[in-house]
């Protein structure tokens, strides 16, 4: 970990996540968003709570990244997908898994791993 | 009301010219403009300006003043930042103005430099219009976002990158005589699948290129050009304005974009027309696939019909509604900030026949100019027609 300030919220959660305890943000309508949050995106109620994130969520769509970046210069070709945790969706992405072998539907958990390039947090989906 | 006219409009070549700075881009564009106008500069009274990346690319924030000193002039100056919706955005705020009869002429346009900085860096900064800590932190690009949209398009509605190939070849095809733009080559649906993948399924000839060029209007109110006598035919007569969550993964849609939807009927509205009326558009296409989220959005195709517009012929110049002849954002080149106003000026020029496509659109009197920022978060949309001088 680096000197540089915590992005309240966003760090939050991926320190959660990799403690294997995500959650995400509900408002008293059921809605679903991520942190930080002080109104619901959706509705704008301010009667929010944690609640556990799902263990697994499907790939909803995704892509093959080939140009990168230059903070993913030595990542590429990574998958970015979108997975949909009933929810919430995320954004990360999958790894673990050949890119050609990656589906929509496919059942993914998440998971925090580091870029290669600039070993930096982030979101990593991995096939169940 | 009174629909405010567009008195005379300006651009710069839209290419590679990493040396030109933005300020200088832009003084060529507004000065052009209001020489278009012929109109006295001294009664312009307000600058509406776009702009998405001009710190990260010039190290220049606060560029309205700069830009509105660049053209001579000593007016109140505004930058407008929707990504690439900015010079869209601009335009509205220019017709708010001119329709609340606080002014009664103005300058909007907007400029972008980025190929100095190398397309690694152009890429990071284009990708700064979506959400840096959900979506930018999990490598996601620009091309990659639109990328996540065609996928979950073709999985929704059927499509292919065959029919992504034909927008292309359409939009470069349209491109041919137009001295303002990037890419005065014809290519063939052959070039544009053998070309290497950006963010699969999106390859090289689906991505608009990384363009410098600025653009400018003057704008001026219906009573203004009666009282000077001026040559202005076409008006804005409707304005709309959609949003949606910024992230991809917050939308209830990947394969649909609502802001465009809310944007173009309220246009619709304003304008008192319906989609039926529309003669010819220019729309957002920064990605082969945009242009197909555009139509749909717009009310002019069913939602998984427009992909197969182009192969149709549908959307050719030789077709009934006829998309992009100024080659879109794909072959005409996208300085983000300059676009929604280089659409403006298309279809000014194409409606008052000074546009090498003219012919193709000869008795049209209704156009839209539909400008979308990020993932379309944010669209506007404006209506054009000829009207009675």
């Amino acid at each position: 970990m680096s000197d540089e300030p915590r992005d309240e919220g966003f760090d939050d959660l991926l320190d959660a996540i990799a403690d294997g305890e995500g959650f995400y943000v509900e408002c008293a309508n059921g809605h679903g968003s991520l942190p930080p949050r002080l109104a619901c995106p959706q509705c704008g109620s301010q009667d929010l709570s944690e609640e556990p994130l799902p263990d697994s969520g499907e790939i909803s769509t995704y892509t093959v990244v080939t140009v990168p970046t230059p903070q993913f210069e030595e990542d590429a070709p990574y998958v970015t997908a979108v997975v949909d945790f009933g929810p919430v969706s995320i954004t990360g992405q999958v790894r673990g898994v050949d890119p050609e072998d990656v589906e929509t539907g496919q059942v993914v958990g998440i998971g925090v791993g580091e870029t290669v390039t600039r070993e930096e947090r982030l979101l990593v989906f991995e096939p169940r | 009301m009174s629909d405010p006219r567009v008195a005379g409009v300006g651009l710069t070549h839209f290419g590679k010219h990493p040396e030109r700075t933005g300020r200088a881009m832009f003084a060529e564009a507004g000065l052009a403009a209001l020489d278009d106008a012929g109109i006295d500069p001294d009664d312009v009274e307000a600058l509406f300006y776009g702009n998405f990346m001009g710190e990260l690319a010039e190290h220049q924030g606060h560029q309205a003043p700069l830009m509105a000193e660049a053209v001579g002039l000593d007016v109140p100056a505004t930058r407008y930042e929707s990504a690439c919706a900015s010079s869209g955005a601009a335009i509205r705020d220019a017709v708010f103005r001119l329709r609340s009869g606080e002014a009664d002429v103005v300058l909007v346009g907007g400029s972008e430099r980025m190929t100095n900085i190398g397309t690694a860096a152009a890429t990071d900064a284009l990708s700064i219009a979506a959400d840096d800590l959900y979506e930018i932190r999990a490598g996601m690009t620009f091309p990659g976002a639109y990328a996540l949209m065609a996928r979950a398009y073709f999985e929704e509605y059927g499509g292919s990158t065959e029919d992504l190939a034909e927008i292309a070849v359409k939009n470069h095809e349209h491109a041919l005589p137009n001295e303002y733009a990037q890419m005065q080559q014809a290519i063939t649906a052959e070039d544009a699948l053998d070309a290497p993948t950006i963010a699969d399924p999106l390859g090289l000839y689906d991505s608009c290129p990384i363009t410098d060029g600025a653009t400018a209007a003057v704008l001026v109110s219906e009573e203004y050009a009666a009282d000077h006598d001026l040559d202005t035919s076409v008006a804005v007569t409707g304005t709309g304005q959609g949003g949606d969550k910024m992230a991809l993964h917050d939308r209830q849609y990947f394969a649909r974009t609502p802001a465009t939807e809310d944007a173009a009927d309220e246009a619709y509205d304003d304008a008192g027309i319906g989609p039926d009326s529309v003669d010819f558009l220019e729309v957002h296409d920064c990605f082969t696939i945009a242009e197909v989220l555009a139509l749909e959005g717009l009310g002019l195709y069913e939602p998984g019909e427009a992909i197969g517009a182009a192969s149709r012929g549908e959307t050719t110049r030789e077709g009934d509604l006829p998309v992009n002849l100024s080659g879109g954002l794909k072959a005409k080149g996208h300085p983000v900030g300059a676009t929604g106003v280089a659409q403006l000026i298309s279809i000014t020029k194409l409606l008052e026949e000074r546009h090498p496509r003219a012919e193709d659109v000869e008795g049209a009197t209704t156009a839209l100019a539909h400008n979308a920022g990020g993932t379309v978060a944010s669209a506007t949309v404006h209506v054009l027609q000829e009207v009675e001088q």
